[in-house]
């Protein structure tokens, strides 16, 4: 599988593409990815070690028909009756999991649906990770964004409407210091009420900072938890060191962050084992860090610029349904959130099971908020995007669909304090 | 009846239904008003703090009695911020304190309740605090100024009624402040209940929030309260516990 997504560029150096080639081919030539580089932050912490065995004991074929069903009907899931619900064993019963996700829902959000908006304020990235638009190899439009351009861009999306901003960035310390994210987060408080962000994992006294800065929230997807897999798809860059990956939500945690985000990148690696990775992830560390509050994503592969081979594998609309029915089944309180990836239908219908969040008015390209929203021509450079979406809708027309469906659409429900 | 009135902080008030925050809607606040006859809406400060399209405080409607609370807080010094925001949002000087430290069950932490509500009742606000059932705190809580004290039936949003049944009826037996009931009421019985115990009020939001008609389900909790309240008032009869009620007292045999 690992060979299906790599692209040449016609725009690399012979000796770019020789590097590339060796990388791809050689695995002698890639750095380790379990040896911390110099300058990350190592933490004492046993929550790789619990989530790394359970992960590894879980044989999902062993599960039948008899656990399913004694899951469900169990008041509290534990961690087995979990197992059974994301095994195949309990696809035939994804209604009966709609059913009891929806009450469990219902229970801890009652019929809320909260929505925020990325906004990338630069594409640059110093890894290779194959299946990423963004990759280093990739030939697009890099660009990063002035902090005149970012606040124009929080501007037009506050004009929207919108109260929740996720601020994202390319993986580059260098081109995208932790200084440079800091200033958009003190801009993004003045626009929005809520300000998290996705950028590559930093240290602790740096979530720190941001946090300082205006930001509250923390994403960090493992993309997978199957180290030996994400060697292979990881060639090169600090993402390669998958250890300092894993720890980054509880340095975030440990620098003062109201909250955390996880996911696996579904379709990368076995979806069912990675799926019970980011809840077991969620898990130790809700019991080790109590107040803090997660959520869990749940993206699949999406095709990227310059490759379109890439794509979800044999994680369909009903195996993603059936994931999210058994994280909300095991993790009644946490958030769930479902991104543009994912089309029109499936949202509105998951929504009404249990996902808690959406995005809307999303765009993954950089500085083209004002085209997209207004349909104005761009008079700037633009940068180009990580992947396609599939829902395209605005927040006026995701906010009146949601209400359609019944459901109260929040705006903002948090407080900085 | 008629002079039956829930004073809090010197105000009084007709209805003893409180709307809980949690999950709101803009029909549910409607129900509990018209329907469940709720003079008191809890608002969570942090719902508010958004711009005009979306702000719950233009949805209240007059003459109805504004409970900010604190949730988000995770401690007193934050319960405290957010309550002099809300005063300064023009909430008014009602607070409820909520300060948890745990986002699985969202259980209070009694000592820093304690803490915030000492700091505020300083201030001048009428503070309710809501806490879990015990004697100890409930009586700091007294000395700290509280106005009311509201205990939780059972874990919020879980509809289980009142799971901590015992302990707060030793609260409604010790304390001289309304005792509230607050959280995991699910069903019109389990109001009646904690009002012929001698509960002074209930508040309840998911129960209303999640019934399948709303405006009906308002009004079984106005009159499951009403009903619990005047069964209180008039003095429960006699309960045997098992069997009959035996006709020879065993104490017949004493002569002076």
């Amino acid at each position: 599988m690992e060979n299906q997504f790599f692209v040449d560029s016609e725009h690399l150096s012979p000796e770019a593409l020789a590097k590339k080639h060796r990388l791809e081919n050689d695995p002698s030539s890639r750095k380790s990815h379990m040896e911390y580089l110099p300058g990350m932050e190592r933490i004492e912490s046993d929550v790789c070690k619990n989530v790394m065995e359970q992960m590894n004991a879980f044989d999902y074929s062993r599960y039948t028909a008899k656990e399913v069903r004694a899951a469900l009907e169990h008041e509290t899931c534990s961690i087995e009756d979990f197992k059974a619900l994301l095994s195949p064993a309990a696809e035939p019963f994804l209604e009966q999991m709609a059913q009891r996700a929806r009450r469990e829902t219902g229970r801890h959000f009652g019929n809320t649906v909260y929505f925020f908006t990325p906004l990338y304020i630069a594409n640059y990235c110093e890894n290779y990770c194959v299946y990423c638009g963004f990759n280093c190899y990739n030939h697009i439009h890099r660009m990063k964004l002035t902090m005149e351009q970012v606040e124009h861009e929080m501007k037009v999306i506050a004009d929207s409407g919108m109260e929740e901003i996720l601020i994202l960035t390319g993986e580059s310390r260098s081109q995208s210091d932790v200084q440079y994210i800091g200033e958009a987060c003190k801009l993004a408080r003045k626009y929005f009420r809520m300000v998290g962000l996705e950028i590559y994992p930093v240290n602790t006294d740096e979530y720190r900072y941001l946090h300082e800065c205006g930001a509250d929230y923390v994403t960090v997807f493992q993309e997978t938890y199957d180290a030996d897999k994400y060697e292979q798809l990881h060639l090169m860059g600090h993402k390669r060191v998958w250890p300092y990956r894993f720890d980054a939500q509880e340095r975030a945690l440990m620098g003062g962050m109201r909250g955390v985000a996880f996911s696996a990148l579904l379709g990368l690696s076995d979806f069912r084992k990675d799926a019970l990775a980011s809840a077991m992830h969620v898990y130790y560390l809700q019991r080790k860090y109590p107040h803090a509050e997660m959520s869990l994503s749940c993206p699949r592969l999406r095709p990227i610029i310059n490759n379109d081979k890439i794509n979800p594998l044999d994680v369909h609309e009903k195996q993603l349904c059936q994931i999210l029915c058994a994280y909300r089944i095991f993790l009644p309180f946490v958030g769930i959130t479902v991104s543009s990836r994912e089309s029109a239908e499936f949202r509105n219908g998951i929504v009404k099971i249990a996902a808690t969040k959406v995005s809307a008015g999303v765009s993954t390209g950089i500085g083209d908020h004002e085209s997209k929203y207004s349909g104005k021509e761009a008079d700037g450079a633009q940068g180009d995007e990580q992947f396609e979406i599939d829902d395209g809708r605005s927040l006026e027309t995701m906010y009146r669909d949601i209400a359609g469906e019944g459901l109260q659409p929040v705006l903002n429900d948090y407080l900085y304090v | 009846m008629n002079n039956d009135k829930l004073v809090i902080g010197g105000r009084e008030f007709h209805s003893r239904f409180i709307l809980g925050s949690g999950k709101y809607s803009l029909n549910l606040i409607e129900a509990a008003v018209k329907d469940a006859g709720a003079e008191i809406i809890t608002l969570a400060v942090r719902r508010a703090n958004t711009k005009e399209q979306e702000n719950i405080l233009d949805f209240i409607p007059e003459g109805v009695t504004l409970l900010p609370n604190t949730s988000g807080a995770r401690n007193a010094e934050e319960a405290v911020r957010i309550a002099r925001l809300a005063r300064e949002l023009g909430c008014g000087d009602f607070v409820k304190i909520e300060i948890m430290r745990d986002s699985k069950y969202l259980l209070p932490d009694n000592q820093e309740t304690v803490k915030a509500t000492e700091i505020l009742a300083k201030e001048g606000f009428v503070v309710m605090p809501y806490m879990y059932p015990d004697l100890n705190t409930a009586r700091d809580l007294v000395h700290a100024g509280a106005a009311a004290v509201m205990p939780l039936a059972s874990p919020i949003g879980s509809n289980k009624g009142l799971a901590t049944r015992d302990f707060i009826q030793i609260l409604i037996d010790e304390i001289d402040l309304p005792i509230i009931v607050d959280a995991g009421i699910g069903r019109p019985s389990q109001a009646c209940e904690a009002m012929e115990m001698g509960a002074a009020a209930i508040m309840a939001n998911t129960a209303l929030a999640t019934a399948g008609d709303l405006p009906l389900m308002a009004a079984a909790f106005r009159q499951a309260i009403e009903a619990g309240r005047k069964a209180y008032l008039a003095g429960l009869g006699r309960v045997l516990t098992r069997g009959a009620a035996a006709s020879d007292p065993l104490t017949g045999f004493l002569r002076d």
